[in-house]
């Protein structure tokens, strides 16, 4: 689960990581209030979407005149964002971000996450900081350090040193490494406390004051561990979120909105995500990514097909079923049922294997559905891209 | 021969009086596992379709000889099932259950750097050494013995590629499901060097899908250290970056872990790599040349 940025530094502030002073505003009135509070020089509103890439897409407005904050939050407050990671129809922006600029020396990077090689939280820092890490670690992985820390004992002092000296910090400004030090020890608290799955910091800014503050901040939750912190759940913010992924999500079925046409329902993640290769193999583009998981039933399977069906592309469905416990004659039946009830008119191809296979294509053959039923992978991929661009041509 | 389970191999369920747990500790005991105990805190005494129920694993171990532990504890709690299991001596687990939070499983990998204990999963549909030991949740007429060792991140598509290895008179040695977590008890490697080892495996199905780097790895090994013929298949070809698909170890970031990407280093390293998941089967047949 992802956060917002102001949400991630009330975080930091809450576990003693330096951020700078701001406040969430919706309006300009409110932002006119909260700056009348601050004494800085410099001003800055920030649009709060869950992407990145927000000062490119003219997401960030920074001025030293406080008269003007209350415009450029009225300017910023619905507007539509576009930027590399929220695809071309972009984000409304509904939250801001009005805090105090500061003063820039150096710009730092740091993150904490689980390497998954090692199995350890393991602190990223560089002093390529304000830049896309995946760019400084392509073109200059030297100037990317890693460390290490040892769950069974925890953050340590000697892995603050192999930090403090790799970036070369108490040659930039001695003033900041024992700050550093309390910043790295307070984030590995943080992280493992609330279950984060990424503490990103980007930039971490050594001020013209010497101070060391996170002048920006993401940071994300391990699903998996959500039952353990309803305070972290409260953020949640669903209009971040794709409003069929959120339906789908309250049936228990896994469901990424994706840009082909052809709809896919599978049980089991790695083979939706095969499903969605032989579709486009067989010369289409898969509209999803759809796991019913291992429990599915009659009910999730209709739940499943109105999921679909309220994408508007989706020009035909693909069922891919290995029956393993789940057995598929009560997935035809789902079929069925569902069929009936929502009344599906797009073609669809039902492919099932494993358990109870052939019980369950008789049931599906015999139902008077229009429904297509294929045994082997390849040939149901290609059956269902032929129905859709017959449809098209019509 | 087979590796890691065959028909002596004496298994605990840990969860036995669970739903999934009593369920699946059936079908492994009908399919010819030796399921010699259960465990369920509080419940020593009861039985499960005639396996007796232990309140802890290490009574388990001690009355039965139990080696190798099942789990289907539920994800709050199965990472202490999995350090309980470790404490107790046994030499393999393997744990189904989904959704263990990853700083649970940080500290199990720790405790497992100090043991001989081994870890399958979690998240993962077990393990089966064809017509002789299956220890998890799949299905185990899909399989029949041969000459294929499988080693899979996911579940519904190593049954996939098992029923085709079946289907065209190949078989199996032993599948593994290595589970889709980022964070898993054994990986490719160490299954690669077994299946090199084993005799009745001639060569070895190896499906993988996006996110880290563990196909890479994998790839950097078989060039020096496989001689049988490796097949594979890199699933997400079409999932598009920054998004988690299903499992939690499934996901694109920073433009690394691929499946495209995946791909062409296996394929450098020697591995037969196919794009169509249906062609898996047919793939070992012309890599075995048979």
């Amino acid at each position: 689960m992802n956060i917002h940025e102001f949400q991630a530094k009330q975080l930091f502030a809450q576990f003693g990581v330096p951020v700078p002073k701001g406040k969430e505003v919706k309006n300009a009135r409110a932002a006119e209030k909260w700056v009348a509070t601050l004494d800085t020089p410099v001003y800055v509103v920030k649009a709060q979407i869950h992407a990145g890439g927000r000062g490119k897409a003219g997401g960030v407005k920074i001025t030293k005149n406080q008269d003007e904050v209350p415009g450029l939050v009225t300017e910023l407050i619905g507007k539509t964002l576009v930027t590399h990671q929220t695809g071309p129809s972009g984000r409304k922006v509904r939250r801001l971000l009005v805090e105090e600029g500061a003063g820039i020396d150096k710009e730092l990077y740091l993150s904490l996450l689980v390497d998954r090689d090692t199995g350890c939280p393991t602190f990223i820092a560089s002093t390529e900081g304000g830049m896309e890490i995946e760019e400084v670690a392509e073109k200059t992985p030297e100037k990317v350090l890693k460390e290490a820390i040892d769950p069974a004992v925890g953050f340590q002092a000697h892995n603050g040193r192999n930090l403090a000296f790799g970036l070369g910090l108490p040659t930039l400004e001695p003033a900041v490494v024992k700050p550093f030090f309390q910043m790295l020890e307070n984030l590995y608290r943080l992280f493992m406390e609330k279950n984060a799955a990424l503490v990103e910091i980007n930039p971490l800014v050594i001020t013209t004051d010497k101070k060391l503050i996170a002048l920006d901040g993401k940071v994300s939750f391990d699903d998996n561990a959500l039952y353990k912190h309803p305070d972290i759940l409260k953020l949640r913010d669903l209009h971040e979120e794709e409003p069929m992924e959120v339906e789908a999500g309250k049936h228990n079925l896994n469901y990424v909105k994706l840009d082909g046409n052809i709809g896919c329902m599978v049980n089991g993640a790695g083979l939706a995500m095969a499903t969605m290769d032989v579709i486009k193999l067989a010369g289409s583009e898969p509209a999803n990514f759809l796991d019913v998981g291992g429990g599915a039933t009659k009910e999730t399977v209709a739940a499943g097909f109105r999921i679909l069906l309220k994408d508007k592309k989706v020009k035909g469905i693909f069922v891919n079923i290995f029956g393993g416990i789940v057995r598929c004659e009560r997935i035809a039946n789902g079929v069925i049922d569902a069929a009936k009830e929502v009344g599906i008119k797009l073609p669809v191809v039902v492919r099932l294997q494993g358990t109870n296979a052939e019980e369950g294509r008789k049931l599906l053959a015999e139902s008077g559905l229009k429904v297509e039923v294929a045994t082997d992978l390849w040939e149901a991929a290609q059956k269902i891209v032929a129905l859709c661009s017959k449809n098209k041509k019509s | 021969m087979s590796i890691l389970v065959d028909k002596n191999t004496r298994v605990v369920v840990q969860g036995i009086t669970g739903k999934e747990g009593s369920f699946h500790a059936t079908q492994c005991k009908a399919y010819g596992t030796q399921v010699v105990a259960g465990v369920t805190p509080g419940k020593a005494g009861q039985e499960v379709e005639g396996i007796p129920v232990f309140n802890t694993v290490r009574d388990a171990v001690k009355k039965t000889d139990a080696t190798t532990s099942l789990i289907f504890v539920p994800p709050p709690f199965a990472a202490d099932a999995i350090l309980e299991a470790i404490e107790a001596g046994v030499w393999l687990i393997i744990c189904i259950s989904e959704g263990i939070p990853v700083n649970d499983m940080v500290k199990v990998k720790r405790a497992l750097s100090g043991h001989a204990t081994r870890l399958i999963g979690p998240n993962c549909p077990g393990i089966i050494t064809a017509d002789e030991c299956k220890i998890g949740i799949m299905p185990g007429f899909i399989h029949k013995k041969g000459k294929v060792g499988v080693i899979s991140r996911s579940g519904t598509l190593t049954y996939e590629a098992v029923n085709q290895l079946t289907n065209l008179g190949l078989g199996e040695t032993t599948c593994v499901g290595i589970g889709g977590d980022p964070i898993i008890g054994t990986g490719y490697i160490d299954l690669l060097q077994m299946f090199e080892e084993d005799d009745e495996t001639e060569a070895v199905v190896m499906i993988g899908e996006i996110g880290g780097d563990a196909e890479d790895k994998a790839a950097e090994f078989i060039k020096g250290n496989v001689s049988k013929p490796v097949v594979s298949f890199i699933a997400g070809i079409t999932a598009p970056p920054g998004r988690r698909m299903g499992h939690a170890g499934a996901i694109i970031t920073g433009g690394k872990g691929t499946a495209a990407e995946k791909m062409a280093t296996l394929e450098a390293a020697g591995v037969h790599v196919v794009n169509n998941p249906a062609e898996i089967g047919n793939a070992v047949k012309s890599a075995l040349g048979v």
